[in-house]
């Protein structure tokens, strides 16, 4: 029962690490004391585009990076924990199409020109309701295969809204911009946007956190938990709001990150010996590392601008999940 | 302690498994349920252990309504052993059998010194200390059996509602099952099984229950239920009742 105490405090400094790197990281050179120092203590004369850099452009990146992580870790490891389910992710609740066809939505209406805030809270709109209609559709009573299947309804729902709204957009601007925008990206994000984001991150994170006693209990399914006093009612909704406050942020802020919740919380797993309780902390800051140190290779390797933080983590995430498959067929063999 | 389904009826997708179901299990006693299939067994023990909620009717701990009990407190009472033995995640026996501690902690969960005590005791006595470090996913169905119910054990409860604790076990760990439920009933706990071999029923229950199409047919002493009338009407076979070295048997044919 003792587990793995060095797994926690070990992701954590991994997670500052690639917190310092990814303020470091940027086509301006500028070194480790020199940027602290400008992030820090602010302006003076001689250092005014340092600090600029270093306040305005560098630090919602990291930050967002940090949150964007933790909230797809974290809510992967959520979600798999209740539907008891590996290969389950946060988008299956409909919460990443809803906010992407949000925000398409405020492309297309040109809504997003009007204010810098306009696009992610547009996003956020359609993440909730996507996610009400789930719990709508869900019911009070309904169980795992129910919210399953109700968010791939509503997944296909605003896919298909959103295909439409791209193939009725006259304007070949909106249109690249709403494509690039769904890639995922923190690119040339504001405080502004981390703010927005950790105000609902944070909240998500916080309780995600705290179902996993809940996560235990359900390893012996549901009838077992409910008789160790576990209000399966709450902890359903409990976990589908949470995914929709940090995915639904997350999403609206970003764009669509694959991957990151679904490989995390399996990378993971069997340190802390498959227990879904556990699994949750590490997850949170394991998620954090990825999406952080992704985003640092995409401004190493991706100068021009090209390579999309959803695409490095699809292309990752993807033979990944063909592992997975394969590693699956296997154990079934066996 | 008694737990108490007083008139408790529960119809699902529009057919009644229980129809107006009064069934208790006492501090002290071993109970037996017994019946066909689909005679509303399981749902009567879901319903008891506050899984299930009655569409009418009540579940009383000592006369009080178990809706008006914290979920806690009933888990640190009532203990259910659910019939499927899905386990989900390659956990190692120690993990699941600690589950069994979870109503007595909150949010943070390290296991104390009751904890430990409760959790060996449990593993020693469906003996499987054994196997504690090995993971559920690697272990026999009977041994998978005997860790879930040392889980309920753990869990230290007055009641102790088990849906068929037995099925799959060899003869010799069988017999070790009922001894053990035998036991802790004498030594003050309420155990209400459900089980489908009716010698161990007889050899071994205080009482059994006798259910068939959501009704109670009979509630009392084991040679009067085992009769050879109520058998037909129950389960529609011939039954002989009688004893091989002084241990009851029951033999349908």
């Amino acid at each position: 029962m003792t587990g793995h105490r060095w797994l926690n405090p070990a992701l954590a400094a991994v997670v500052i690490a690639l917190l310092l790197g990814s303020l470091l990281t940027g086509p301006a050179g500028v070194g480790l004391v020199e940027g602290l120092n400008a992030l820090l203590f602010g302006s003076s004369a001689e250092r005014e585009a340092t600090v600029l850099i270093m306040r305005e452009i560098r630090l919602p990146r990291a930050l967002l990076g940090l949150l964007i992580g933790a909230a797809l870790g974290l809510s992967g490891a959520a979600l798999q924990g209740y539907l008891r389910n590996p290969l389950a992710e946060p988008g299956l609740i409909g919460v990443s199409a809803g906010g992407t066809l949000g925000a398409v939505l405020a492309i297309h209406t040109g809504l997003a020109g009007l204010t810098v805030l306009a696009l992610p809270l547009s996003g956020l709109l359609g993440a909730f309701l996507a996610v009400a209609v789930v719990m709508g559709l869900t019911g009070l009573r309904g169980g795992p295969l129910t919210l399953i299947l109700a968010g791939v309804a509503v997944t296909s729902v605003c896919g298909a809204l959103t295909a439409l709204a791209l193939s009725l957009s006259r304007n070949p601007y909106a249109t690249t911009e709403i494509l690039f925008w769904m890639l995922g990206s923190l690119a040339d994000r504001s405080l502004l946007h981390a703010g927005l984001a950790a105000l609902l991150i944070l909240p998500g994170l916080a309780v995600l956190l705290g179902t996993g006693r809940a996560l235990e209990a359900l390893t012996l399914g549901e009838e077992a938990a409910a008789s160790l006093g576990i209000d399966l009612e709450r902890v359903r909704r409990v976990i589908v709001l949470g995914t929709a406050f940090a995915v639904g942020a997350a999403t609206s802020v970003a764009g669509t990150i694959g991957f990151v919740g679904l490989v995390v919380p399996h990378l993971i797993r069997p340190l802390v010996g498959h227990r879904p309780g556990r699994l949750l902390l590490p997850s949170l800051l394991g998620g954090a590392a990825l999406v952080l140190a992704a985003d640092i290779v995409v401004r190493l390797f991706g100068d021009s601008g090209e390579l999309k933080l959803g695409v490095l983590t699809s292309i990752i995430g993807a033979p990944f999940f063909l592992y997975l498959v394969l590693k699956a067929r296997k154990e079934l063999v066996t | 302690m008694r737990l108490e389904a007083e008139a408790v009826a529960i119809g699902l997708g529009g057919r009644q498994i229980l129809r107006i179901v009064s069934a208790h299990v006492a501090a002290g006693e071993l109970v037996g349920i017994i019946g066909p299939n689909g005679a509303g067994k399981s749902t009567l023990l879901k319903a008891m252990a506050g899984v299930l909620r009655p569409a009418g009717g009540r579940i009383a701990l000592d006369g009080a309504d178990c809706a008006g009990l914290a979920r806690s407190e009933m888990a640190r009472r009532v203990a259910y052993l659910p019939q499927s033995r899905i386990v989900h995640w390659p956990v190692t026996v120690e993990t699941l059998v600690a589950l069994g501690r979870l109503p007595y902690h909150g949010f943070a969960v390290e296991w104390d010194a009751d904890d430990r005590v409760a959790i060996d005791r449990a593993l020693g006595d469906l003996q499987v200390a054994h196997l504690r470090k090995r993971l559920v996913s690697e272990l026999s169905g009977g041994e998978l059996a005997r860790v879930l119910v040392a889980r309920s054990l753990a869990q230290q409860p007055r009641i102790l509602l088990a849906d068929e604790p037995s099925a799959g076990l060899d003869p010799a760990h069988q017999l070790a099952l009922f001894r053990h439920l035998r036991s802790l009933a004498e030594s003050g706990m309420g155990v209400l099984v459900a089980l489908h071999d009716l010698s161990a029923a007889a050899r071994f229950c205080h009482r059994l229950i006798l259910m068939k199409d959501g009704e109670i047919l009979a509630d009392g002493r084991p040679d009067m239920v085992l009769t050879p009338e109520l058998m037909r009407r129950a389960f529609d076979v011939a039954a002989v009742h009688g004893t091989v070295d002084g241990v009851p048997v029951v033999i349908a044919h």
